[in-house]
Parts: structure tokens; sequence; C-alpha cells
């Protein structure tokens, strides 16, 4: 058993999820068992393999005619210029809101913690 | 296909230019089905008669004055309930967005609209897109037209469900891990994730940012280019699509096949598919064989690694991506007497088991002392699987695997065992951490009479040569082989 009960309610905690007591055992057995499974990854080494951390394809391999062009062309970063535009939302989206009041959304006190 | 003469875009297209029908009437028609099928199949979740409509007169106006019609004028589509539509109430299938209506479009309905298409309104799937059976949707799970007992898939199950079920012409789902080809795969209709970045996500509300695509059903191959067509292409409002010209999908399906060369990883074949499953998509294989393509046996050693590494790095997103929602906003508000009380509150009541599951597991997978050992290592594998990939694509045009392993199961048969739920996720999970596209088409049915999905990759923005290969499948009659 790898997941403590401490180990749920501190992930909770970090989560913001205010777990009922049932559910707190039963995510303990569940997490324990997918992480046990997740464990499979440390079998491989990856000492030398760099983390992807972006998706666009790195080379142009494995296609032909257009799409090597393609996947060149999504190989570079595509930057745009910094321009402001008008985004006259915030009388729309505070329509959402569970409670408003213009132009701010209102909460409960946030001092005590 | 249930419907004895299913609508497809050009049977559409001719029946408005011939003035048989017009798209008010088509529109009356589609509502009428789904009057008569949702309430056994659930695969809505709201409709928007009054938009649908609006939009029904437009295109029956431009008929009336001979003008050219847009590609999709007066085709019924149905969208998954995580895409926003303005004034259209947008659940994700979690009680959090119970009211939640969006201020905006995205940009993929923009398009939609823009090309002529009718939205009839919102599709069930699992919250927040999480899961494989739609089972996870807060307001009930949808059930299978051509098995009413099964799942339909999931997440993306209303949409698939909807099609399958002739309760609109085509839709759109989105797929993280799966999430379209698998439910096209139980629904028996051809299902297309294209390749990430090819479609703009902006209003596409996020589950899993590095993964998650939007992508068409349809009951064709030539319906499902049409629409890829329409909405792929660069956008601005979404930093991660491409610019990357798009190709006229609809053009290029003809193309013949012979000569391509399909690769089949011996990794999918292995333990735990199911042998019926297996001898159709062999059959399957043995037919574009036929027709010319050359088969190349694979090996894709990591294949075994991606259901370990999809469930860190997609919970991990997600965990980031829900801490949206805190009440403060939009959505459900819990009342608690300190800010932090109320985030608690509003989630714990908010959000279902599998969303709090997957919240969980990818922060404990983010927290600290167990990122490197977690998250970092699972981005590390992901390269390898993708470089799989990039490795067998030296060698072949496309690779040819089983979509799920198994056929639809029954209604609450694996809701017990979260693990064992994603673990049918093997063969889909690939392709989704790689970030190449792939579709799910339908190759013939089990003895039982319930639908296998063999599944087509390509390398990335190779929609054309997926969907060529689907097509020229589609003619030679693979879809019920």
């Amino acid at each position: 058993m790898k997941i403590s009960r401490e180990d749920v309610l501190r992930v909770a905690q970090l989560a913001h999820l205010d777990l009922a007591p049932e559910e707190v055992e039963t995510y303990r057995g569940q997490l324990d068992e997918i992480l046990s499974y997740v464990g499979k990854l440390q079998e491989l080494d990856v000492s030398n393999v760099e983390p992807m951390t972006q998706m666009r394809p790195r080379n142009a391999h494995g296609e032909s005619g257009a799409n090597v062009a393609g996947a060149r062309a999504a190989a570079e970063p595509e930057l745009r210029d910094d321009v402001v535009v008008p985004c006259d939302v915030a009388n729309a989206v505070l329509a959402q809101a569970p409670d408003a009041a213009k132009p701010f959304f209102r909460v409960p006190k946030v001092i005590e913690r | 296909m249930s419907a004895a003469t299913p609508w497809t875009i050009a049977t559409v297209r001719d029946a408005l230019l011939t003035k048989r029908t017009s798209a008010r009437e088509l529109t009356n028609e589609f509502y009428a089905r789904i009057e008569r099928r949702n309430p056994e199949l659930n695969a809505f979740l709201a409709l928007c008669p009054e938009r649908a409509y609006a939009q029904a007169d437009r295109v029956d106006a431009a008929v009336a004055k001979g003008q050219t019609l847009p590609p999709l004028a007066g085709v019924p589509v149905a969208i998954k309930d995580v895409i926003s539509t303005e004034g259209v109430r947008t659940t994700c299938g979690s009680k959090i967005l119970e009211n939640y209506t969006p201020p905006y479009d995205a940009a993929a309905i923009e398009r939609l609209e823009k090309a002529g298409a009718v939205i009839l309104g919102k599709t069930n799937c699992d919250e927040f897109a999480m899961g494989s059976s739609n089972e996870n949707s807060a307001y009930g799970p949808v059930r299978n037209p051509v098995a009413i007992d099964r799942v339909p898939g999931g997440s993306s199950g209303g949409s698939a469900a909807a099609v399958a079920a002739g309760l609109s012409v085509v839709s759109l789902g989105t797929d993280t891990g799966g999430s379209i080809r698998q439910p096209g795969a139980y629904c028996g209709i051809p299902a297309l994730m294209p390749t990430y970045g090819r479609v703009s996500r902006y209003g596409l509300i996020a589950f899993a940012s590095s993964l998650d695509r939007i992508g068409p059903f349809a009951t064709n191959i030539a319906d499902a280019a049409t629409v890829l067509s329409v909405i792929a292409g660069h956008d601005s409002n979404d930093s991660t699509s491409a610019a990357v010209a798009v190709p006229d999908y609809l053009a290029e399906i003809e193309n013949p096949v012979a000569g391509l060369r399909i690769g089949v990883p011996e990794d999918y074949f292995g333990a735990g598919l199911d042998s019926e499953v297996k001898a159709k998509v062999q059959a399957g294989i043995a037919l574009l064989e036929k027709l010319g393509c050359k088969r190349v046996p694979l090996k894709m050693p990591h294949t075994d690694y991606a259901i370990a590494t999809y469930y860190i790095v997609a919970t991990a997103e997600a965990s980031s991506n829900l801490a949206r929602y805190d009440g403060v906003r939009y959505g459900l508000r819990v009342h608690g007497n300190t800010l932090m009380e109320m985030y608690r509150k509003t989630r714990e009541r908010g959000f279902g088991p599998e969303v709090k599951r997957r919240i969980m597991l990818g922060t404990y997978a983010l927290s600290s002392g167990y990122y490197d050992a977690y998250y970092l290592r699972a981005q590390k594998v992901r390269s390898l699987i993708a470089r799989d990939f990039s490795d067998a694509f030296e060698k072949v045009d496309a690779i040819l695997t089983p979509t799920s392993p198994t056929p639809p199961f029954k209604l609450g048969e694996k809701t017990a065992d979260p693990l064992e739920m994603y673990l049918a996720d093997i063969y889909t999970v690939t392709g989704s951490l790689a970030g190449i596209p792939g579709i799910s088409v339908p190759c013939g049915n089990t003895a039982a009479g319930l639908p296998v999905g063999m599944q087509i990759f390509a390398s990335h923005f190779a929609e054309a040569r997926i969907l060529q290969l689907a097509r020229a499948f589609e003619k030679a009659g693979g879809f019920v082989i």
C-alpha cells in the first residue's frame, strides 16, 4: 500500500476538495491501485530522454509532398504582433456570476486564512 | 447504419437545390426524430431550435435567391457539450456548470455556421470529457443506438449516438485519449481525431491542453472530409493551432491507395484483444492489401507504457485546468464562511466522482516530492512513444490497429473499477500522446451484431492520407466486412 489516508487528505487539501469520510477511503484504494499500475514507468531508462514539452512535430519525416512542408511550417514558432483588440464582454460575463457587484465579483472574506 | 436511407451532406445539398425540401422542413424532421428517440438514448442535453430555425431560414433565403450554397448549407449538426455555444447552455456534463451559458461561440461553431450548418443542440458526454463509456455524465448515461443495453463509448457518446441514430447528419466531438474514435467504433460510424493543432480549440472547455482535439463524426468518409475542411485551419485566438494550409480533403479521398505501405504493429494485437475484434480487423487489413496496399509488420515497443503515461499527463493537466471552477466567476457556488470554504464546498458538490479522482491523481503527480517520479517521467516516456511513431512513419504511410480491444460493453459493467476502464483505452491513447491524427472506421460486426472499429493513424497533418485509405476501405465494403 503506497497511498495512505493522510496522502489523500493532503492531496484533497491541495486540490480544494472537501471529501466526505467515505470518499477518502474509496479514493485511497483507487489511487493506490492506479499509482501501483503507473509504477511500471519506472521500468524504463529515461536518463537520456528529453521530456515532451511541446506538441509540434520536430521533424518532417514520414510524409511526402505538401505534408513535409506542412510539418516544417508547424515546427516554426508562430508569434503574432502584440496588438490590443477590443474585448467588450464584461457585462455578459458578470451576468453569469453567482454574485456580482459591477464591475467586481463578490466573494466571502479572505482575511482569516 | 440504423436509419434506412441516412441523410448525408451531399443528399441534403441535392434536396435543397432541387427544392425537394427546405432547410426549415429538414430541421423540423430532425427535431421530430430527436423527440422520438432521445428519451431512450439521452444523446442530447439541450436543443436550440430558435438558433437552428434562424439559420435554416437564412439557408432557404439563399436557395430562393439562387446564391451559391456554402459546403454545409442546411446540414443538421450536433455539438458535444464541452464546446461553447453563445446563448446555449453548455454544461460539460457537469453539475458545476449546470446553469452556465457561454457569452461567445467556439471557433469551430463559428466556422460551421458560416458554412451553413444548422446546429440542433448539445450532446451528452462524460463529465468534462473524462470517461470511456458516457456513464460519468451528471445527466445520466447515453445508450448505444446499435445495442440499447450497451454503452455508446465515451467521452463523446452523445455525439456518436446522435449520428448513428440519424438524429443529426454529422456531429462534433472531442478526443483527448480516444473520446472521438472509441465511441465511433462502438456506434459503428467513422470518427476522426485530427492532428493536434489542426482545428482551433478556441471556446473548447479544456480537459488536458496538450491532448484535446475537436473532430467530426459522420456516417461516411466524404462527410467527415467535408466537415474537417470547414473546421480546420489556423486561428489567432488559439496559439496552439497550426498555420498549416488546409487541403480540400474531399478532393483527395478518391486517390488510389495501391502501393501505400500500411504498418501493422504486433503490439496492438496481443493479450487482451477480443478474438472477434481481432479477426475483423485482420480481415480489414487483408482487404486493404487486396486493394494493393503493402503490409509492413511493425514493432512499437513503448505501446505498453501508454496508459500509465496518459493517465499521469492527462490528469496533471486536468487538475490544473479544472482549478478554475471555484464558484467565483461562473457556474455553481456553494456558500462558505471563508473563500477557502466556498472553494472546497463548491468543488465537492459540483464535481462527480471520476472528475475528483482525476483531479486528485493529477494533483498528486504534480505535488512537491512526486513531480519528478510521475509527471516528469511520464513526459519523458511520452517522447519515447512519439518516437515509436516517427520511426514507424519512416517505413510506412499509415498504421492500422483495432480502435478498442473489445466491442461495446454493457452499461454498468465496468463502473466499479476505474483502472479496468482506463486500460480499455490502450489503442487510442498512443496517438493522442504523439499528437498525430487517427480515424476509427466501421469494420464489420461481431456474431452478436456489435460494431467493431478499425483505427488508421498517419503522421502529423496527413489527414488526407487517412481519409483516402478510409474511403478506399468504405468503397470496397470494409464497413460491413
